[in-house]
């Protein structure tokens, strides 16, 4: 069994106490840093241990740590992401529901070593339930001495603050993020300037995700060159992942980077394989907006290496024949799914969410949503299949954020990848109707 | 889905419950001084859970306690989907119909509800019991397929546990 | 000073100057077109995405090319930095995406949109968009709202600059429209009906790209280019009072800032002129005003071709 840095207790009867969290170990983090090492110390120590960005994007925590801009007299902060809305990925929730200790640790390690005396956890506001149970713990860590004024003797001072979202996937891009916790619109900001030199307030801010804070704790009281002998190559450490769809056995598994898809999907450990017998059509590894991948490109790489989940094996074949770690939500297909169907779904979830704000991701996002519904319900031609790739690229790199780029990857895959279905919808529409409709219903008496 | 809402005539500020208030003060207290804006999306879930809805008296209201323009907390409140404006029925179902929902049965799920309470997506029931609505992503993946409703999750929902879901909201909202 | 190359051009400009400013400050062809961005308006910008434009190389301490096209109104200029506007086939190509996507929802109204001849949407689908549409969808629409008696909104129309927000913010002492709603259904609106009452808010008409918000006192009188601009001022205690009055034989249909050639308005001793709402609205009677003389006003689009006077053409007699 692989070992659980994170989440190895989650399961432990009370663990969301201060007591009981405490003795299983918890807040050594915070007594090692703030006692025994400078806050340059644990930057260099995140450093070491080669931790990547847990939200999405994979950026070196580390580095983007020494990015902050620390001018005299201006107050800095730490702003956590926890507006976790990528479908398929469900792996912050789990780890703040079970763990609340956990991630206010990290943050107070982490907020010491940013210099940070305000810190923030925004979270999306349909958790509204662990937003309690993080105040719960919040207040518990108060009492306890390891938040608020002179901390552990230590002279740090930190405050921590959790707020809501209000339902807007945008807001987990960080500077939509940001202008949501100032009480705005989740429009994203124009960059430059990044938050590290003008971030909440105008302050310089780092915003990391829940399982990229959380993981400064492991790094912190093992040191960050223990966490990267975990993994390979730049994937270092452990990963949660978050498997959904068609599986035996979905839920949210603590893996060490490195371990193959195949293994992940099919072994007693984690997933346990393809629910109701059925076979594998097809996977999308890193939450709904990386690219998907056939089935025969999910536990082999196009070169016919073994395909692992690490950051550089699942991106290995570039688009073409590759995808991304990217958040780690992994969902399966099994062989009834029907690809069209579902990229309309990615597409409408898109559409929805565009801030509007600007021009090729506010119409792009729903001309292509609204291409897609009547390719599903047979009213497509061959030709929107390629006005599909077309509008496609023109939204792809043209928008202030990232969001853009989250649409038009899924869909460009999937007509990639499954052209043939497509066509199919189109030369068959009856057909393909009458399977999806015919396997839709009579899911729930399963 | 478009977000409908009344072009309706300028509305006086609700008055909130002594709670609410009490509530509303201790989130504008979580922020630094001037930097009271912040508690607005608290502000109008605190507004919505005593009112089941966000009006537009009640987005005055909040304008008036957060000192800026209406103008500001309407932009703000239209932006977020989990704000109501308009009236809803005591339990909002708010059931999650994005992919990995999908692969397991949210459409099946959608249409049982319709069936059970014969309403369609977006509509209340006669008594004012029940609203139904579709989201995206609730970040329940893999335990799909599932609702929201009044903040509580409900989960891996088979069409048994639907009714058994249905019945007690009944009779708690009784 | 920096030195920058926009399309072969090598240009000096002060340290940070946006793209799109280095390029204005040559003008001509290589000034790359701007929907949302409003040098007057601070904040503006970013948006629209028609301003983007191709960074071969970054600067001389780093000259890789930028992997993505950058929005040259926010994109600060380095020392070195070499841009491809006009030379650039990427350029053009994912520009004709972006006026695509501002086309896909907007009405086809132009025979009668009183903002047609002067319309930036409309020299932009001229210049790069193509003659058939490929949107096969139900155009968006809006219910119609009522924001006041002088100003007129078409919500179909807009493009959300968030220029006249831009306007509400900075020049007026209350703004009460805004935009609401998310992505596709985003909307310029004042949720609750709602009179934009301002001694400035007719300013947001002169900033409007489109025919979004138009000028309800000169609504359907006259096309455009059937009026004689002129420049004209008059004694105002509440704004400068330099603007342009539009007229047909001695009467004046239409009041107007002075706007440049990127359809901003004129600085008058190094402050915007804006002009206010009774200048703009309630002044049509020739007698209060000061004609100063023709105005010259850089050509707009196919409609207005060969109808005005052009800044390198000054023979009055092709003033009509």
């Amino acid at each position: 069994m692989a070992r659980k840095l994170l989440i190895e207790h989650a399961e432990v009867e009370g663990i969301a106490s201060f007591d009981i969290y405490r003795k299983h170990g918890g807040y050594a983090s915070v007594e090692k840093a703030l006692k025994t090492m400078s806050p340059e110390d644990v930057v260099e120590e995140v450093k070491k241990s080669g931790l990547r960005g847990r939200g999405g994007a994979g950026f070196p925590t580390g580095m983007k740590w020494s990015f902050l801009a620390k001018p005299e007299g201006v107050e800095r902060h730490l702003v956590c992401n926890a507006d976790e809305s990528e479908p398929g990925t469900f792996k912050d929730r789990y780890l703040m529901e079970k763990l609340p200790h956990l991630l206010i640790e990290g943050m107070i390690t982490s907020s010491y070593a940013l210099g940070a005396r305000s810190s923030y956890i925004y979270i999306r506001g349909e958790f509204m339930y662990i937003l309690r149970i993080l105040e719960k713990a919040i207040a518990e860590a108060y009492k306890n001495g390891m938040l608020g004024k002179n901390i552990l003797g230590s002279g740090y001072d930190l405050d921590l603050i959790v707020t809501p979202g209000g339902g807007a996937y945008i807001c987990g891009e960080e500077t939509a993020l940001l202008e949501s916790l100032e009480g705005k619109r989740g429009n994203p900001r124009m960059k430059p300037p990044f938050p590290a030199v003008k971030g909440l307030w105008g302050n310089p801010t780092v915003v990391n995700n829940v399982e990229s804070i959380a993981a400064v704790v492991p790094i912190v009281n093992h040191g960050g060159e223990s966490y990267a002998s975990i993994g390979i190559e730049r994937s270092t450490g452990t990963k949660l992942i978050s498997a959904s769809g068609n599986l035996v056995r979905p839920g949210v598994y603590e893996i060490e980077l490195g371990l193959t898809v195949e293994e992940f999907i099919y072994g007693d450990d984690y997933c346990r394989g393809i629910a109701n017998g059925k076979k594998l059509k097809a996977c999308v590894p890193g939450g709904s907006s990386v690219p998907i991948l056939p089935h025969y490109l999910v536990t082999k790489t196009a070169a016919g290496n073994d395909r692992l989940m690490t950051y550089e094996s699942l991106s290995e074949g570039g688009f073409e024949s590759g995808s991304m770690l990217g958040s780690g939500g992994f969902i399966v297909f099994d062989e009834d799914q029907c690809i069209v169907r579902n990229t309309w779904n990615f597409a409408r979830f898109y559409a929805h969410e565009s801030c509007g704000q600007c021009s090729p991701c506010r119409e792009g996002t729903g001309w292509m949503e609204k291409v897609l519904y009547r390719l599903e319900h047979g009213n497509g031609t061959l030709e929107d299949i390629s006005l599909l790739e077309d509008i496609n690229k023109k939204i792809e790199g043209n928008t202030i954020c990232p969001l853009g780029d989250a649409a038009a990857w899924p869909v460009a895959a999937a007509i990639r990848h499954f052209r043939d279905e497509f066509e199919w919808h189109v030369q068959s529409p009856n057909e393909a109707l009458k399977r999806n409709y015919g396997l839709i219903k009579a899911k729930l008496e399963v | 889905m478009k977000i409908d809402f009344p072009q309706a005539v300028n509305e006086a500020p609700i008055e909130l419950s002594s709670h609410t208030m009490t509530e509303i003060q201790r989130v504008m207290d979580l922020f630094p001084k001037g930097k009271q804006k912040s508690a607005i999306l608290s502000i109008l879930h605190l507004v919505q859970d005593e009112l089941g809805w966000v009006s537009v008296g009640a987005m005055n209201r909040v304008a008036l306690i957060l000192d800026i323009q209406p103008i500001e907390v309407y932009e703000v409140a239209t932006f977020y989907t989990m704000f109501h404006l308009n009236a809803v029925g005591k339990n909002v179902l708010e059931v999650c119909r994005t992919g990995p929902c999908q692969l397991v049965g949210s459409d099946d799920l959608i249409d049982y509800i319709e069936e059970k309470l014969e309403i369609k997506v977006g509509e209340t029931t006669k008594d004012g019991m029940f609203t139904l609505k579709t989201v995206e992503c609730l970040g329940a993946c893999g335990y799909g397929p599932m609702l929201m409703c009044k903040y509580q999750f409900y989960e891996r929902l088979t069409k048994e546990k639907v009714n058994e879901m249905l019945d007690a909201m009944r009779e708690a909202s009784k | 000073m920096i030195k920058v190359t926009i399309d072969d051009v090598e240009i000096e400009v002060a340290q940070g100057t946006t793209i799109l400013n280095a390029a204005r400050q040559v003008g001509g062809e290589i000034v790359p077109p701007a929907m949302c961005y409003y040098s007057k308006l601070p904040g503006t910008g970013g948006k629209c995405r028609t301003c983007l434009v191709e960074v071969a190389a970054g600067s001389s301490a780093d000259p890789r090319p930028m992997p993505k096209l950058v929005a040259s109104c926010s994109t600060t200029v380095m020392d070195g930095m070499i841009v491809k506007n006009k030379t650039s086939e990427k350029v053009q190509k994912n520009r004709g995406g972006v006026v695509e996507f501002l086309l896909v929802n907007h009405p086809l109204d132009c025979p009668v949109c009183d903002q047609a001849g002067e319309c930036h949407l409309q020299d932009l689908g001229y210049e790069h968009g193509s003659a058939q549409t490929r949107y096969r969808e139900n155009r968006r629409t809006f219910k119609a709202i009522d924001i006041g008696n002088k100003i007129k909104l078409h919500m179909n129309r807009c493009i959300l600059c968030y220029r006249c927000v831009a306007v509400a913010n900075q020049l007026t002492d209350k703004r009460v429209h805004g935009v609401l709603n998310r992505g596709e259904h985003a909307e310029i609106s004042t949720y609750i009906e709602n009179a934009i009452e301002n001694d400035f808010s007719g300013n947001m008409i002169d900033v409007c790209p489109v025919g979004a918000l138009t000028d309800k006192t000169f609504r359907f009188k006259s096309r455009v280019w059937f009026l004689k601009p002129y420049e004209a001022e008059c004694a105002c205690d509440k704004c400068s009072g330099k603007a342009v009055v539009w007229m047909f034989g001695n009467e004046i249909y239409r009041i107007t800032a002075r706007k440049d050639s990127y359809g901003e308005v004129e600085n008058f001793e190094d402050k915007a002129a804006w002009i206010c709402n009774d200048c703009r609205f309630d002044k049509k009677d020739p007698k209060k005003w000061n004609l100063i003389g023709p105005r010259k006003i850089d050509r707009h689009s196919v409609i207005s071709q060969g109808k005005y006077l052009t800044k390198n053409d000054n023979n009055p007699k092709l003033l009509r």
